[in-house]
């Protein structure tokens, strides 16, 4: 399951995963690891050893742009090594949880100036230290003193999208399971694929509560022998019978229905502690056309119902909605790569609108192997550059 | 076809094979093997029985014609251990290792602790006989042309080229001037030998072993009927792909009207090391796969998780020797994996991707230390990462020897190729060694949840090595 957007505590690596991205440094300067080469070949990485006493730096000074520190733990506990601005309290760039005997990178983008390295094995106190100087190479990094703003502004929108979402889902989702437990199966169907759209537009953040999920998205392949089957594609297939089936009977209808609504209510009010990264929203967007290649151009979301392209779009505008908000940063960082993201998402979406029915869809079943084809082509074309998003707009 | 090529006519308990060492206790004995070296160097039967792997198929055969086929194979079974290659590697002076032959014949059927060679072509077969002198003639047929093709010699009497003009050659010929290539065949038994549509079948009732169970549904499976499943299986293992192809396409042959192919699987890349002497080898992910997989030298180890004992069911005796082979084609979602980033990369798999090495720290061969713990005490090798799940440590302390490939079949359909990795395992018992194990990555490995895709399955009774004279299976038809 997605879990981009676990809260704090949930689950350990996501937790770690965006220490380096915390919105409380000016992301400009914000480090993220990576072991990818630095940009500028000459530079070569800076390497950096590190041990119980000692916090060596293979060089004092680096020419401004790119710098990329080569890490090493040659101690015996774990280390992290930061790189801190002048008055050795800000942080530029650190890497974390380095274990004894291996190397990472870290990669941050740095202005002229002077710093400081610091090695910190056993994570504890305030370090190994010593001065570091940028000097000016002329290769001087974009800088937008508003950056910070508009990731701020970016991430705020995308709560309150999230928040939006949910409410609607609540609601949505109190409607189907009131005309489901009441036998009203046509009623039901009418509102299955619209309602589940509020899910899946947020699944990366839906998706997070690792208990939840199964509960109320499980396929039925999914279970495991003697597993408990509620959610959205139990109902899904009660109402989209294959040949064969026997019929829930009306307790098991109103079970399923009452155990749908409490979930989602759960799932509403979890999602209000959430707190939003701009590199949570960049995974997200990845995620969620991850979602849409893995599963839905498959037809493998909605077997019985065959209603995936409303997941589909659902997805796509999830993932557009967190690239709009951190576009007006992108902008600024890789106005190239937004460009050509947004030029891609509208390519999407046109060739979704052709299959557009009334308020809905075409069902999946009803696309060609040619159609099929041509939604899985443009998918790919927007999700290989849209995993750049994270490390464009975070770095 | 006439099953054995080469008559078998001479003794099984022929003196060069008396008091032979198991072939894991070979392990250790590199001066049982036989160089191309030193074959150059003597005049002796020796030489003659190396060059069934230096020199030409059709030069082997004309050789055999003269010299008595059997006494070759037995000396070439005799010489040369099932680790020729580790050996072989160590002390030739000219490194030719497409010539080396791993015999078949041995107390276990080769290809299980032989040092995983580098290509694979697996078949499974429906046997669509119900007569069991055909199923018992059949096992003899594939028993001969397996030793004849592993010791790189044609199929038949007259090979590919040296039959009646007006015939279709017994071989088919693509195999011609090829080395052995070490190849092994190793045949399995499914649930479907035994009983079919709730009928026993050969007149094997009650002869089906408890551990060869159906395998449940593990979460997320989508199984594809025509890759899952089959009565019987073949893995031919070589270093040259067409050698492992001419020896599945060779049997396949031989079987028709008994057998037919039910499903076949290439293999280009080994993703496993059964040998401490091989380096790790890397899946499609771009990581070591299989670091701390069961190796050859873990004799006791290899007792333990991998060979059948003797069992107190008499009727399951003929295992003994045996093991499991859990087969499950992965499809890797390669695409989606490619646009993540390597920290979530090496959080889901908890290694490094260069080295290999837990990140807990050390190299690729230190022991994981799954407490260690970073920021915020959460530990280095993530809860949900596969190493920590796939550990004997979260799994009673079972192992497995895995001996899986990377494949790519062509494409999806939907411009991304259909890729990923061929799991293969051999097992004492996939009860206690492998569906726990299973159960767990399926539900709990987010690699497995988010990025594989189990397409294939099969589960297969691999009976114990066979010796001259003998044929694959013997045990179960005694």
């Amino acid at each position: 399951m997605f879990d981009t957007f676990l809260p704090a505590s949930a689950k350990y690596r996501k937790t770690l995963a965006v220490i380096g991205a915390a919105a409380a440094v000016p992301l400009v300067l914000t480090g993220c690891t990576d072991n990818t080469k630095p940009a500028s070949a000459t530079d070569g990485p800076i390497q950096v050893s590190s041990t119980a006493n000692e916090c060596k730096v293979s060089a004092a000074t680096a020419p401004s742009g790119n710098l990329t520190f080569s890490v090493k733990n040659e101690g015996t506990e774990v280390t992290e090594f930061y790189l801190l601005a002048e008055d050795g309290l800000r942080i530029i760039g650190e890497v974390e949880n380095i274990g004894p005997g291996i190397s990472r990178n870290l990669v941050v983008t740095a202005p002229a100036g002077k710093y400081n390295t610091a090695c910190k094995p056993g994570m504890q106190g305030d370090g190994i230290r010593a001065s570091f100087e940028v000097t000016e190479s002329g290769n001087k990094p974009s800088v937008d003193a508003d950056l910070q703003k508009l990731v701020d502004t970016g991430t705020q929108q995308y709560a309150a999208y999230v928040k939006d979402q949910t409410e609607q889902l609540v609601t949505g989702t109190k409607a189907f399971a009131d005309a489901f437990a009441a036998g009203d199966a046509a009623k039901a169907r009418d509102l299955y694929a619209a309602t589940r759209m509020h899910w899946e537009r947020i699944e990366p953040v839906a998706e997070s509560f690792g208990d939840l999920d199964p509960k109320l998205d499980a396929r039925e392949a999914d279970l495991e022998p003697g597993q408990e089957w509620t959610g959205w594609h139990r109902a899904e297939k009660d109402l989209f019978p294959p040949a064969g089936y026997t019929a829930m009977t009306a307790a098991e209808r109103t079970a399923i229905s009452t155990q749908l609504v409490a979930d989602t209510e759960d799932l509403a009010k979890r999602t209000r502690t959430v707190e939003l990264t701009a590199d949570k929203l960049g995974n997200g967007a990845k995620e969620l056309l991850d979602e849409v290649a893995t599963g839905k151009v498959t037809g493998e979301e909605e077997i019985w119902s065959h209603t995936d392209l409303w997941d589909f779009q659902a997805n796509v505008d999830g993932a557009r909605i967190a690239f709009e908000s951190l576009k007006p940063a992108l902008e600024q960082k890789d106005a190239e790569l937004a460009t050509s993201l947004a030029g891609k998402f509208d390519a999407l979406q046109a060739e979704l609108k052709k299959h557009a029915k009334g308020d809905g869809f075409a069902y999946y079943n009803e696309l060609t192997p040619e159609q099929v084809q041509q939604l899985a082509a443009l998918v790919d074309s927007l999700g290989e550059p849209l995993s750049k998003l994270t490390s464009a707009v975070v770095l | 076809m006439s099953g054995c090529p080469f008559g078998h006519t001479s003794d099984p308990a022929d003196a060069d094979r008396s008091g032979e060492p198991s072939a894991v206790e070979r392990s250790g004995e590199p001066t049982a093997v036989v160089t191309s070296q030193e074959a150059a160097d003597g005049d002796s039967a020796a030489a003659a029985s190396t060059g069934t792997s230096r020199f030409s198929r059709r030069g082997l055969l004309s050789l055999a014609g003269v010299g008595g086929a059997g006494a070759v194979a037995g000396l070439a079974a005799g010489f040369l251990g099932h680790d020729v290659v580790t050996a072989a590697s160590a002390s030739a002076a000219t490194p030719d290792p497409g010539a080396s032959v791993i015999p078949f014949f041995g107390q276990h059927q080769a290809g299980i602790t032989t040092p995983a060679q580098d290509r694979l072509h697996m078949a499974a077969f429906d046997v669509t006989t119900e007569d069991r002198k055909e199923l018992i003639r059949l096992l003899k047929d594939w028993t001969a042309a397996a030793e004849a093709m592993t010791t790189g010699v044609p199929t038949g009497k007259t090979g590919a080229i040296d039959g009646p003009y007006d015939a279709p050659p017994e071989d088919t010929g693509e195999a011609l001037d090829l080395p052995a290539a070490k190849l092994t065949l190793t045949f399995g038994f499914g649930a479907g030998l035994f009983e079919k549509d709730g009928k026993v079948r050969f007149g094997l009732d009650g002869r089906r072993p408890d551990a060869l169970i159906d395998l449940p549904h593990f979460p997320g499976d989508d199984l594809q009927p025509g890759r899952t499943g089959g009565d019987l299986v073949v893995q031919a293992c070589a270093d040259d792909p067409q050698v492992a192809v001419h020896a599945i396409r060779n049997l396949a042959r031989i079987g028709f009207g008994k057998v037919r192919v039910r499903w076949s699987q290439l293999g280009f890349g080994r993703t496993s090391s059964t040998s401490r002497t091989q380096v790790t080898a890397r899946n499609l992910f771009g990581f070591k796969d299989g670091t701390n997989n069961l190796k050859v030298e873990d004799n006791a180890l290899l007792d333990e998780h991998v060979w059948v004992s003797s069992t107190a069911r008499p009727s399951e005796q003929w295992m003994a020797g045996g093991s499991y082979l859990v087969a499950r084609r992965i499809q890797m979602h390669i695409e989606t994996w490619d646009r993540t980033s390597l920290r979530e990369q090496e959080g889901l798999i908890g290694r490094t991707k260069g080295a290999g090495a837990p990140l807990s720290g050390g190299d690729e061969f230190t022991a994981p230390d799954f407490a260690l713990a970073g920021r915020e005490g959460a530990p280095l090798i993530p809860l949900d990462s596969h190493m920590r799940l796939a550990h004997p440590d979260q799994n009673d302390g079972v192992r497995m020897l895995r001996r899986g490939y990377n494949f790519t079949d062509g494409s999806d359909g939907l411009g991304h190729l259909d890729a990923g990795l061929f799991f293969i395992a051999f097992v004492k018992d996939p009860r206690t060694h492998y569906v726990p194990m299973q159960l767990a990555l399926a539900k709990g490995d987010t690699l497995s949840v988010e990025y594989l895709k189990h397409t294939g399955s099969g589960l297969f009774a691999v009976p114990p090595g066979v010796e001259a004279g003998g044929f694959i299976g013997e045990g179960l038809f005694a």
